[in-house]
């Protein structure tokens, strides 16, 4: 655990990719079986663990500390863990248990004797390593390592591709043993069968118009529709079919009608969308079938489902990876020559130059498209978000003016900071409404000056939320506008971003609500 | 009784503490820019106050100064003055300000854990206590110093390719990570920003040994790797640290206890080492002074006065504006 909560500390303190895939290498190579398989499933978020609630560790503290002075100490410092390893003494000295040991005790651990277990854990430690303890423990570690980086650091370590890892990373076994034994070359790579796992999915780059396409020719890409559903990834063979989310969660139980019915040798990478015969209803569709964990048959009949295919990864037992996407184009259109309905190809758009796809991307169906992908004919199917090879290309975002409201604290990085903000705009009654929320699009600088301009122009406070003066004007950015009668403004914002803060601009110079909505509603 | 107000203006004798703007009579703690000022007629303060105040402000920056040695009093009008050590900086000091019925300490900025650099903190019982509260929050418990440099130089040693750019305010905490580094046996040429040159000589002169500090120029930029630079906070982040390759940015500071801050400013070894006092000194001296009030001139308030009407002592915040220093980076 020592080494572990070490790694962890250094972790979230380095910007740097290289150094943090040094650090991870090092720890991979100074630290023992079976540890380090914990700690890799840890940092990429494998782990099986049923983790303790936040509010244990609350009521922990405040056995020991005012509850008064543990208050104001969480709204300094935001971060849970943090506080708590802060504000615990370090009673007395002990030996911390190993990481697996840890994990086993108290998987193990009675619930009677799970309490003494974790305040002694907490009294023999430093505050970095209940820090560590805690976040470990109540899940989501959120020190800025993807999963990609501990996998890339793991490829580092055992010079090879990673690419390799990938392709078998979701049919290892936890704790890793063959896997790290392959790496430091003392046992053969771990077999795995292509239908037991999912395989990681290729991912596109937004398109940034001048840098990404100026230079392009159009003629070495292939559009097609962004459709507005869940990615799934389709493993088929003669034992079953399973359904894959593009996390490589296995969702086939939500859609048994669907599984029951592919039937082929096959991995397939496509869009679930609500609907028949590939006639696509809209996402609010299919969010009432995603809602439903074991949907029964009368609700499967009521809302039917189907899947645009639009690429494999293995056809009757070859891996077509490394082939380019017009090769696998040419196995899937021989496919698709027959009806395999409930699974459809989705249609590419002819188009000749970028201008024409610029046009098609914002008058395409807002219902059920999001704009267009972009994609390289020659791209052979990489696991990841290679560099370009896949793009996608969203409608042009819109932009209104709104007030500043409210404003809360974020989370991991930013937990210290008042980065969530409500913004509003005035209604016919001159009352201020609030039309969305916002977290992201601005610079660390922006947001020292919001957090600043937030802590001293408080009004109220509501627990965790404050209520600010209404001076402050922003420019926010969203993909679509959309009415709702959950909200009072009535109108909810698609993906809503800052775009611009307006630190001079007057709030009476904002559109009202119903300039707003005439703008785009109509 | 005395009569001091919420500006700390004593009425009876017509003279501030530690004011932000030019009057005629100051007592200056320390020489920090968020207490002491240029431009006030008559000064009182320590030898050391005085000399730092001319370092930076100039010969002039007070029309006359008048000074007094740490246990020493002067009087003024029916008011005796002594200043004591507050063990924030060099000649940082208390003030007691004293009438046979009524007494009050002003403690300035301070810290009460042995500094062997400094004359080391005393505790000055009194009625009325007007205390800063910079780290006034129970998470701030600092270990000893000595820790954070071993980690420091742990890291130096494993990762020699790299630059240490430390940042630590020019005057008072750079000497004292410099001093700290040379008591760990580091012996290795420092390398110094130019806006602390000055004050390092200062410290030097006055039996502070600082060992060999040489000037962070770009003609030694061959020299930087597995080397120490130090430099104020605001360094780190401007064009001038960018001209050094390979740095890891260290940052000394009681702030740097929370990881999310350090986090967010850059910082990849936080050294939690601080010149101001954590929660358990800050309200083991209220307890020790026997104050039955307090006045918090500045930093983390609610806790601290929280905190004192819970053990039985009246508290006020004063929210002194422009000194709550060091949360900047
Ligand atoms: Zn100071
Ligand atoms: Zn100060």
């Amino acid at each position: 655990m020592k080494a572990f909560s070490n790694l962890l500390s250094d972790l979230i303190l380095t910007s740097s990719r290289n150094r943090k895939l040094s650090l991870l290498e090092q720890y991979f190579s100074s630290t023992p079986d079976p540890d380090r398989g914990y700690a890799l499933a840890a940092l990429t978020g494998s782990l099986n663990f049923k983790n303790i609630k936040a509010s244990f560790f609350k009521n922990l503290i405040k056995e020991k500390q005012d509850e008064h002075l543990f208050d104001l100490s969480y709204d300094y410092v935001g971060d849970l863990a943090e506080t708590i390893s802060l504000l615990w003494d370090q009673e007395k000295s002990g030996n911390m248990p190993r990481l697996s040991s840890l994990f086993e005790n108290l998987k193990k651990a009675k619930t009677d004797e799970l309490n003494n277990y974790i305040i002694n854990i907490l009294n023999i430690s430093t505050a970095d390593q209940r820090w560590a303890f805690i976040k470990l423990f109540t899940g989501g570690l959120r020190i800025g390592v993807s999963s990609r980086l501990v996998k890339q650091a793991l490829a580092n370590y055992g010079n090879v591709d990673l690419d390799e890892i990938e392709k078998i990373w979701h049919g290892l076994h936890f704790p890793y043993i063959n896997l790290f034994s392959w790496l430091e070359n003392k046992g053969s790579k771990p077999k795995i069968s292509i239908y037991d796992i999912f395989h990681p999915m290729m991912l596109a780059h937004p398109v940034v118009m001048e840098k990404d396409l100026a230079v392009a020719n159009p003629k070495d890409f292939v559009a097609e529709y962004k459709w507005d559903g869940i990615r799934v990834q389709i493993v088929s063979h003669s034992e079953g079919c399973r359904l894959y989310s593009r996390t490589g969660d296995e969702v086939s139980k939500s859609f048994p009608e669907i599984i029951k019915t592919i039937q082929g040798d096959f991995v397939l990478d496509g869009e679930l969308l609500a609907g028949i015969n590939n006639d696509p209803k809209t996402f609010n569709d299919l969010q009432q079938r995603l809602n439903k964990k074991a949907p029964s048959e009368k609700f499967i009949k009521k809302n039917p489902c189907f899947i645009k295919i639009y690429d494999v990864l293995f056809f009757n037992g070859d891996d077509l990876r490394d082939k380019t996407l017009l090769e696998r184009k040419k196995v899937l259109n021989s496919y698709f020559s027959t009806n395999r309905s409930p699974m459809f190809l989705s249609e590419t758009i002819d188009f000749k130059d970028w201008r024409f796809l610029d046009k098609i991307r914002d008058i395409s169906n807002k219902q059920i498209h999001e704009g267009v992908m972009i994609k390289s004919v020659s791209s052979p199917y990489i696991a990841g978000r290679p560099r370009g090879k896949w793009f996608k290309w969203k409608r042009n975002p819109k932009n209104v003016d709104a007030i500043i409201m409210y404003a809360q604290r974020g989370h991991g990085k930013r937990s210290s900071f008042y980065s969530d903000y409500t913004f509003g705009v005035f209604n016919k009654e001159k009352e201020l409404v609030p039309i969305g929320k916002a977290y992201s699009g601005f610079t660390d600088e922006e947001l020292n000056r919001l957090d600043k301009f937030v802590r001293t122009k408080t009004i109220n406070r509501f627990g965790p939320v404050r209520e600010v003066e209404k001076t402050l004007v922003v420019e926010i950015a969203f993909d679509e506008m959309s009415l709702s009668n959950r909200h009072k403004s009535g109108i909810a914002l698609r993906f809503p971003r800052f775009k611009r803060i307006r630190w001079d601009k007057p709030t009476n110079e904002v559109e009202t609500l119903e300039q707003i909505r005439k703008s785009f509603l109509d | 009784m005395i009569s001091i107000d919420n500006k700390l203006y004593i009425r009876d004798i017509d003279t501030y503490i530690d004011p932000f703007f030019p009057v005629e009579r100051a007592i200056i703690t320390h020489g920090h820019a968020d207490h002491a000022k240029a431009g006030h007629k008559h000064v009182l303060c320590t030898p050391e106050t005085s000399e730092i105040m001319k370092i930076r402000y100039g010969e002039n920056c007070a029309r006359s100064f008048q000074t007094i040695k740490y246990g020493h009093s002067v009087k003024i009008g029916r008011i005796s003055v002594t200043l004591y050590p507050a063990a924030h900086i060099l000649g940082s000091a208390q003030v007691l300000l004293e009438t046979p019925k009524h007494r009050i300490v002003i403690t300035g900025d301070y810290k009460t854990i042995l500094d062997r650099h400094l004359d080391p903190f005393e505790v000055v019982p009194c009625d009325l206590l007007i205390t800063e509260a910079t780290f006034g929050l129970p998470i701030f418990k600092f270990n000893e110093p000595e820790m954070e440099i071993e980690r420091l130089l742990d890291n130096i040693s494993k990762h020699r390719e790299n630059t240490f750019l430390i940042g630590a305010y020019s005057l008072g905490k750079a000497q004292r990570i410099i001093w700290l580094l040379r008591e760990a046996g580091f012996s290795d040429d420092i390398f110094v920003h130019g806006s602390m040159d000055k004050l390092c000589d200062f410290y030097q002169s006055k039996g502070i040994r600082l060992g060999t500090l040489r000037k962070a120029t770009l003609d030694n930029k061959k020299d930087f790797k597995g080397k120490i630079i130090v430099a104020p906070p605001s360094a780190l982040k401007d064009r001038w640290s960018r001209r050094f390759e390979n740095i890891t940015r260290c940052y000394a500071s009681g702030w740097m206890q929370v990881k999310q801050r350090a986090k967010q400013s850059q910082i990849e070894i936080p050294l939690v080492i601080s010149d101001h006092s954590d929660w358990n000194e800050l309200t083991n001296t209220i307890k020790q002074t026997g104050a039955q009030k307090v006045w918090i001139t500045h930093g983390r308030e609610d806790a601290l006065k929280y905190w004192c009407e819970k053990n039985g002592v009246q508290a006020e915040p004063l929210s002194l504006q422009h000194r709550d220093e060091a949360n900047e980076l």
